[in-house]
């Protein structure tokens, strides 16, 4: 058996330079890395439904949206506790990703690809619609008494603190019987169900759990953008970005999900005076191409790599 | 040997037969078709404005049916759902626009695009999707929506965001029959679509090419032992597909009256749909499936309602969306396609 020490050591190396980064750095590098957080627990949550079940989603923007939207109406409208509004988040994108999915999921991945960008594509035409409710393209500005809360080191805390229990939250339901029928549902679907492993049942609760850290992650997202939420900021970008940031990451090791929200979290930062990448533009191009080469030199992603690595460095 | 061969290349023709004439289609699906059909035409003798929203829907439903041909074209050969097709339909429309601007005419520009498209589809499919498609679907699908983004930011920053104009093809004129009037811009974009789809088709069904690439689609190791070219046949699909999407393109923007770089997202979704509809592995079905869409969406937002809530412009993508669930929920097959036979 592998030892654990290693694991835990990485673990309590990130978690002390988390503990640190508020001290020392900048108000606005702070936010970055706020970013980084919001987006590891997106990438997460979709790493769990690609890298442990093979299935891939285009449309955890919609579930981001959706998250963002519960806390800021529950906020505008209530005042509602914030960590609230997240667990709210957290259980109705686990029930609207159960009824999408089941649909798709009865048939192969790529069914569950289209029906999740068709998803991501309609999701921020709704409040449009129903504009009084949803505050059309004006958008939903959180409770002042929210936006008084809501400071830059506060989300930062919140934001990490979350990660990490959502962290434990992945790592406990994937060690256990559950996430071994999801490896075999990756591994051989065919095997799977010989096994007894009820296919659809298995592939929707994965997919349910990935809609939920979604959820949350868009409520931390809204927040983050001065507790508003608009129909431009979940476009369809935003949920192509997340797969970006899973590919990139490879499967099943916190080094590799960290490193995908770093790259999709940092890229759009990068100050406008670095030609090419610099531009809204060169930055589209940098991410596809990035994901293209990823996909064609690195095929199981970052965490493939350090396992390469490792594996060279034994040798 | 050689009669083995023969035999083996017997049974494609007659399998590729059975295909062409529409595959998986019940007699239930054939009796609805007609009756939608009877009743957009009793709909269009009795209201102008019925038979001018049907006229629309059907040539804006040739364009999503056209873009979902080139999506199920794809998909048979390769098994991938290509979400860069309608991205790669805006990249060549923006090519012709340039070419415009070069000074070319509209229909020079519209044939050198077509040929600009087969290229790309083909250099697209033997440097980026082969060497992922070895390892699984799910790798190459990915590669595609990385495409996607390289695509859009390509376009962005080359022809910029704002918006673009080109020449009409086909005129400003209307004609008035009975009451109704129609665009001939509508009828243009219909035949033009329609006659592509159609070559396309007979290329397929009449051409020893479209054989072997029928062969390489639906038995690959079988089609290489006869001596197809599997790979070579894939990638001319892929080809085929981009140029079926540039018509698309092409077509999309006189009816949008304008060339920007989110054009095609919408369209997408609605070929999707179309696609699902129809069945994904059927070609018959896109083409159909398009042409439902299209015309059922136009009216829907001009009739739809669910009580006193009034379905408008804004829920079109929507609709489209709760089309392709309902179709999975209930047929997941679609109209025209096959039961998955592995349905694990």
């Amino acid at each position: 058996m592998r030892s654990r020490i290693p694991a835990l050591v990485s673990l309590v190396v990130v978690g002390a330079v988390l503990c640190v980064l508020p001290f020392v750095m900048s108000d606005y590098n702070l936010t970055r890395v706020t970013q980084v957080g919001i987006f590891f627990i997106a990438v997460l949550g979709l790493d769990i439904l690609t890298g442990y079940t093979g299935q891939i989603s285009i449309g955890h923007g919609a579930f981001m949206a959706i998250g963002g939207y519960t806390t800021a109406l529950m906020s505008r409208d209530h005042n509602t506790n914030l960590f609230v509004t997240m667990l709210m988040a957290f259980a109705i994108c686990f029930l609207v990703g159960l009824l999408v999915g089941l649909p798709a999921l009865r048939l192969s991945g790529v069914y569950l690809a289209l029906v999740t960008f068709a998803l991501a594509v309609s999701v921020p035409l709704l409040p449009l619609k129903w504009s009084s409710f949803l505050g059309g393209r004006n958008g939903v500005q959180t409770s002042q008494d929210a936006q008084d809360l809501v400071t830059n080191r506060w989300l930062y805390g919140v934001a990490w603190a979350g990660s990490a229990i959502l962290f434990v939250l992945a790592w406990l339901i994937l060690r256990g019987r559950v996430g071994r029928a999801f490896r075999a549902v990756r591994d051989s679907e065919i095997a799977a169900v010989a096994s007894g492993i009820e296919l659809p049942v298995y592939k929707t609760l994965a997919f349910g759990i990935s809609a939920a850290f979604a959820g949350v992650a868009g409520s931390l997202f809204v927040l983050a953008n001065n507790g508003f939420a608009a129909p431009e900021e979940f476009g369809i970008f935003l949920s192509l970005q997340i797969l970006i940031g899973a590919a990139v990451a490879g499967l099943g090791s916190l080094w590799g999900v960290l490193v995908g929200a770093a790259f999709i979290g940092l890229l759009p930062s990068v100050s406008s005076s670095v030609p090419v990448i610099g531009s809204a533009h060169g930055q589209d191009v940098v991410f596809g191409a990035a994901v293209i080469l990823v996909m064609l030199l690195l095929p199981d992603g970052f965490a493939g790599l350090i396992a390469r690595l490792r594996r060279l460095r034994r040798a | 040997m050689v009669t083995a061969a023969t035999s083996r290349w017997e049974s494609f023709r007659s399998r590729g037969a059975a295909l062409g004439s529409g595959g998986g289609a019940s007699t239930v699906t054939i009796l609805l078709l007609v009756a939608a059909a009877a009743g957009l035409l009793v709909g269009s003798l009795r209201s102008a404005t019925f038979a001018q929203l049907t006229v629309q829907g059907l040539a804006v439903g040739a364009v999503y049916g056209s873009l979902a041909l080139a999506l199920v074209l794809v998909y048979r050969a390769t098994h991938v759902i290509n979400f860069a097709q309608g991205e790669l339909a805006l990249l060549t429309t923006y090519i012709a626009y340039q070419l415009i601007k070069w000074g070319f005419s509209y229909w020079e520009a519209f044939f050198a695009t077509l040929v600009i498209a087969f290229l790309l589809g083909i250099v697209l499919e033997t440097t980026l999707i082969r060497p992922v498609l070895q390892r699984s679907v799910i790798a190459a699908v990915i590669v595609t929506v990385g495409l996607f983004v390289l695509i859009d930011g390509v376009v962005n920053w080359i022809w910029g965001g704002d918006f673009k104009f080109m020449p009409s093809p086909f005129g400003t004129k209307i004609y008035h029959v009975g009451g109704v009037s129609i665009a001939r811009l509508y009828i243009g974009m219909f035949v033009v679509v329609i006659i592509c789809v159609l070559l396309v088709w007979a290329l397929f069904r009449f051409t020893k090419l479209g054989l072997g690439m029928r062969a390489a689609a639906l038995r690959p190791a079988e089609a290489a032992f006869v001596g197809v070219r599997v790979q070579w046949m894939l990638a001319i699909g892929w080809g085929l597909a981009a140029l079926l999407g540039a018509v698309a393109g092409l077509m999309t923007e006189p009816s949008q009256f304008v060339l920007e770089p989110t054009l095609m997202q919408p369209i997408l979704v609605y070929a999707f749909a179309a696609a699902v509809l129809g069945g994904l592995d059927s070609p018959a079905g896109a083409v159909v499936g398009g042409l439902l869409i299209g015309v059922s969406l136009n009216l829907v937002v001009q009739y739809g309602h669910i009580g006193a809530f009034k379905i408008t412009s804004e829920l079109q993508t929507p609709a489209a969306f709760a089309v392709i669930l309902v179709v999975l929920l209930l047929k997941p097959e679609g109209l025209f396609g096959h039961r998955q036979v592995r349905r694990v």
